[in-house]
Parts: structure tokens; sequence; C-alpha cells
């Protein structure tokens, strides 16, 4: 039994031993590591490029921005349709066949693009401006039919859309009160309101951003600023960090998957890599149980470097 | 060594439980001051200064959450520390890994010590999932986008609703307070195994049974 | 308020080897790995091998 030994049976085990201080091991590795950090935190910092936030998202680029808001409203961006656990969607929804953990799940975190990040911001700031309820009244009496055809309509117009004074511009149309509200979204995104807005919807203190952040996932602002800084997933994005900085170098094999086809082709790509590196984290764990995985340290032999003295020593004794 | 059974209540579970800790791991292997000649290669400090630089991420961590999370936005002294923090776990990370290349060349699993490994290999995926949580911690620009971008994986898995990566306030306390837990705890799990069965001997030289070895001084 | 790209925020540069594209910083940080695992390999420990220093088998 381990930890059990008498005092003849240590005698006969034949192994020489060395001094070897522990604890004063630890202490310098402390010490030589502090050293270490201290001098990578003087010399180099850490990064910190500040937060997108709706208000410089809609300064910017208020094309992008009122393209996407108008998306949102239609319910046709990508988070208003994506699934679970947002909405009833299933524009984003991955499976494997039968297989959709996805779907499985449920929606647990019920996000209304139309009226979340829109109509519900607009009444607010409708609250003491008339001409703005109308419009809205205007817009939630109108058929879904009609709605969507304004939407569309003003979705192609964007794309010739012209930008002064920080405002938006196309050529005229029939759009119906679409531009006017979303104008007013611009409005409200620029002075800094529909940060707060969509933050603190219904309560003071808030900690969850899963609506803001959708939003501006929605628009193609952000992911311009990271694809700058090699951030998206097809540049190898999840080893990176912003800067010069070092970025997640143990994630290389998880980001490697994204680079290559199937995975960076089929629609359930993310569900497919999962189950890859799961399956690959299973076999590492399982390493002393796999023959030949198992085998490997003693075909290639790094082991006879590290014991080299050992080998040495216990070729030229005799027992 | 000594016999207490007479001493004991008999039935006892601390009785029982204390004579299972002197049996498996007795001071000499917990704290033992010799080692077996073999550990006489520079391969074996990696485990230690993956210790140490860990010691350094969690109280450079400490100093953060005492602060706040926008403390290190608007102080020179907190952006320091979040630097600590952060070059701490670049450490954290390349020594582990060196440690895992060590270990694996040299088939530390062997003569019953598979648990050791495999308890190794948890710890690396859970300092993953912690370190995860910490990137989206920062409150900025790359925290905003990993969430972003991350929330596709999780969402495939079924997780998105529960471990919701847009969630600040849920990442953060994932961060400061379960994670380093579980970390720790595995960390102490692992260096117990380690100490209750001793230094693998070199590729080769197994003996058959495996007897554990005494590091006291003759 | 935009994003304020100071000199250590400028993204870094890149390999790009076929289908592989890091960082060089990142490839540093790897290649600083390798170095100490083969310098840790060949570079003698401490406090071992002199004839001085050898116990007595026990």
């Amino acid at each position: 039994m381990i930890g059990e030994l008498s005092a003849g049976q240590a005698s006969q085990q034949g192994v020489r031993t060395i001094p070897y201080d522990l604890l004063k091991e630890i202490a310098i590795a402390m010490a030589v590591s502090l050293i270490v950090i201290l001098g990578l935190a003087l010399f180099l910092s850490s990064p910190d490029l500040p937060s997108v936030t709706i208000q410089s998202w809609a300064k910017a680029d208020p094309v992008d921005f009122t393209t996407t808001a108008n998306d949102e409203l239609a319910g046709a961006s990508v988070t208003a349709s994506y699934g679970p656990p947002y909405n009833q969607g299933i524009g984003s929804v991955q499976s494997i066949g039968p297989i959709s953990p996805q779907s499985w799940a449920g929606v647990h975190l019920n996000v209304d693009q139309p009226n979340d990040f829109v109509i519900n911001p607009l009444k607010q700031a409708a609250s003491n401006d008339t001409q703005l309820a109308g419009q809205i009244s205007t817009y939630q009496a109108a058929s879904a039919d009609q709605q969507t055809k304004w939407h569309d309509a003003y979705a192609k117009a964007l794309m010739d859309a012209k930008v002064a004074d920080g405002k938006v511009t196309v050529a005229d149309g029939d759009y119906g009160p679409v531009p006017a509200l979303l104008a007013r979204l611009v409005q409200l995104g620029q002075t800094g309101a529909l940060d707060g807005l969509l933050l603190s919807s219904n309560h003071f203190y808030q900690t969850d951003y899963t609506k803001p952040l959708l939003f501006i996932n929605d628009g193609g602002y952000i992911g311009g600023l990271a694809h700058d800084q090699h951030l998206t997933g097809n540049q190898w994005g999840m080893m990176n960090e912003t800067g010069l900085y070092p970025g997640q170098t143990w994630l290389w094999l998880y980001t490697l998957w994204y680079q290559l086809p199937p995975f960076n082709q089929v629609s359930y790509g993310d569900l497919l890599v999962v189950l890859v590196m799961g399956l690959l984290t299973a076999l590492l764990l399982l390493v002393p149980l796999i023959p030949g995985l198992r085998d490997i340290p003693r075909w290639i032999p790094i082991y006879r470097l590290i014991w080299r003295r050992y080998y040495t020593e216990s070729e030229a004794t005799t027992r | 060594m000594k016999d207490h059974a007479g001493d004991e209540s008999a039935g006892s579970w601390t009785a029982a439980t204390r004579r299972q800790l002197e049996r498996r791991l007795p001071w000499e292997n917990l704290l033992p001051d010799r080692q077996p000649f073999w550990v006489g290669s520079w391969v074996y400090v990696f485990g230690v200064i993956t210790i140490a630089a860990l010691v350094w991420v969690v109280l450079s961590g400490v100093v953060l959450a005492a602060f706040g999370p926008q403390w290190w936005h608007l102080s020179s002294v907190g952006r320091f520390f979040n630097s600590l923090h952060f070059w701490s776990v670049q450490l954290f990370f390349v020594f582990m890994v060196l440690h895992l290349w060590g270990q694996y060349f040299m088939a530390s699993w062997r003569e019953g010590r598979a648990p050791t490994w495999m308890i190794g290999v948890v710890t690396f995926a859970v300092s993953i999932v912690a370190a995860f949580t910490g990137y989206l911690s920062q409150q900025n620009f790359a925290a905003q986008y990993i969430a972003i971008n991350a929330k596709d994986a999780v969402n495939s898995t079924g997780a998105g609703g529960f471990f919701n990566v847009l969630n600040f306030g849920q990442m953060y306390g994932l961060h400061v307070m379960l994670l380093p837990i579980a970390v720790t705890l595995l960390v102490v799990l692992h260096i117990v195994q380690v100490r209750m069965k001793g230094v693998v001997r070199p590729i080769g030289h197994e003996v058959k049974p495996a007897v554990p070895l005494d590091l006291r001084k003759k | 308020m935009g994003i304020n790209v100071s000199v250590v925020d400028q993204p870094a540069g890149y390999l790009h080897w076929g289908f592989i594209l890091i960082s060089w910083p990142n490839l540093l940080v790897i290649g600083i790995m390798v170095v100490f695992f083969a310098l840790a390999l060949i570079l003698p420990f401490p406090g071992h091998g002199s004839s001085a220093e050898k116990e007595k088998k026990a």
C-alpha cells in the first residue's frame, strides 16, 4: 500500500536519494517569476482598447446603423431571426442531422428585436413628441405586408445612401414612416441615450449587456474594427489579442479548425468544432489508457535526455 | 508505525479518516526533503513555476477585484495591476504547457499515476474556461468582440441560455469566485496525488509490483 | 468616442504562410516555449553528478 513501508523494505529498494528542498524551490520560483512579471508589466503594460458604444457606432457609420435598425424593426436582422436562446427563429440554429442541442435547449434569453431595439426606445422619446408618437402609431397600425414592403424598399435605397451632418438621406420612395422613425433612432444613438435605454430598459441596476451587444453585432461596424485587429473567426481570431500583445496561444488547436473545410463552410461549423475538440480533450484525458498514444514517449526517446544520468549510472553499476 | 487502534473509538469515522491519511500521506511524503536522484533535470521545474505563476495570477486578481471591474480603466495603478494579471496568466499557460510536454514525454502516468495525469488535463481545461471568463470581464473592445464571436459556439451546444457570454455580471462572478476555487482545488488535488505516489521512475525501470519509495535519509 | 489607437494598440504584424496566419508576438511566445523546452532537456541541473556528492546507497 502506498505510504506503508517498513524500514527493511526501504533498505532493499536501492534508490539513491539526494537532498531536495521543495519549499526553497517554490520560493525561488515565486521570486523569479515575480521579477519577470513585474518587468513585463512595467515595460509592456497590457491591452485596453475602449469599447464600441451604440453612440460611437451611430456617429462613425450612421448608414450602417440605419441599415441595421431597419433590419431589426423588420425582424430580419441576424439576431432577430437567430433562434434559441434568444427567440423562436431558425436563422442561426446549428444542427448535425437530428442532433441539435441548440433547439433542444430552447429560448431562455428572450429578446424581441423590433420592440426592444427600436419601438420601445422610440416610445420613450415620443413621450413629449406627438409627431413621433403619430409616426409610431402609423407604423404599428399598418399590416405586416405593408411594413415588409416599406422595409424592403428602404433597405434597397440605403445601399446608395448619403450622409450629411450625421444624417442619412436616400432617394425618394415609398418607405412610409420608417425613415423618420429610424432617423430619430440614429439621433438617440448619437446622443448616447440609446446605450442607456437598451441596457436599463426595466431595471435601474444592470450587468447584462445582451441587448446592446446583439444590436451592435448585427451591424457591420464592429466587425470591421475586429477585422483590423485580426480577431475574426477566419483570421485565427480566437488566438489573437489587440495591438502588439500576445494572445491566447493555447487556443491554437481550437481556432485551427475554423480555417479549414468543412468547418468553415457548413452552417453547423461551431457545433462541429465543439464536438471535435471535446473528442480530442477526451483523448488527452485518457492517454494513460490508450495504446499507441501512451507509447509514443517510448518511441520518441526524449526521456533518455531527461534521465541521462540515471541511465548512465544504472548501466554502469551492477545490482 | 505506531498502532493506535487500541486508543480509538470503535467505528469512529474520525479515527478511520486519520488512519487513512496517516497511511496514504505521511508527513515524510507530503513534505519530503529528499528526492530520488533522477529528479535532476530542468524539466522538473516547469510544474512549480506554473504554481508560482498561479499564485501571482490570484494575488493580482484579488487586488483587481477589491477595487472593482472599472478601476483598471481609470487609474494607472489599476492598469499596472491589470498588467501584472495579464502577464502572470501568460506565464501560467506557457509553463503549464511546458509541464504537459515534459510529463507526456516522461510518460508520468505509469505505475498507478493515471489519476494524476487526468486531474492535470482537467485542470488545463478548467483553466482555459477561467481565462475565457476573464477575457470576457475586461469591459473593453476585446471583451465585446470575444463575447459576440463566442456566443455562436456556446449557443450551438445548447448552453447559451445558461452560460450567457454577453452577460458581464455572470461572467465576472464566475471569473472572480467560482472558477478560481475550482482551479485551486484541482491544483491541490494534483499536488497531493504527486506527493502520495512520488515521482515516477524512469521509463524501462519500472518495478513490478510497484512499490513506493522511502525518501527518508538513511 | 471611437477607438483611440496608440502605438501599442496598433494591430501587430502577421506571418502568413499558406493557411497559417499568426501574429509575431504569438510566434515569439511559442518560439520561446520551444527554446525553453530544449534548454531544459540539455542544460545540466545543478547539484548533481560530482562524485563528492554521491550518497551511499540505501
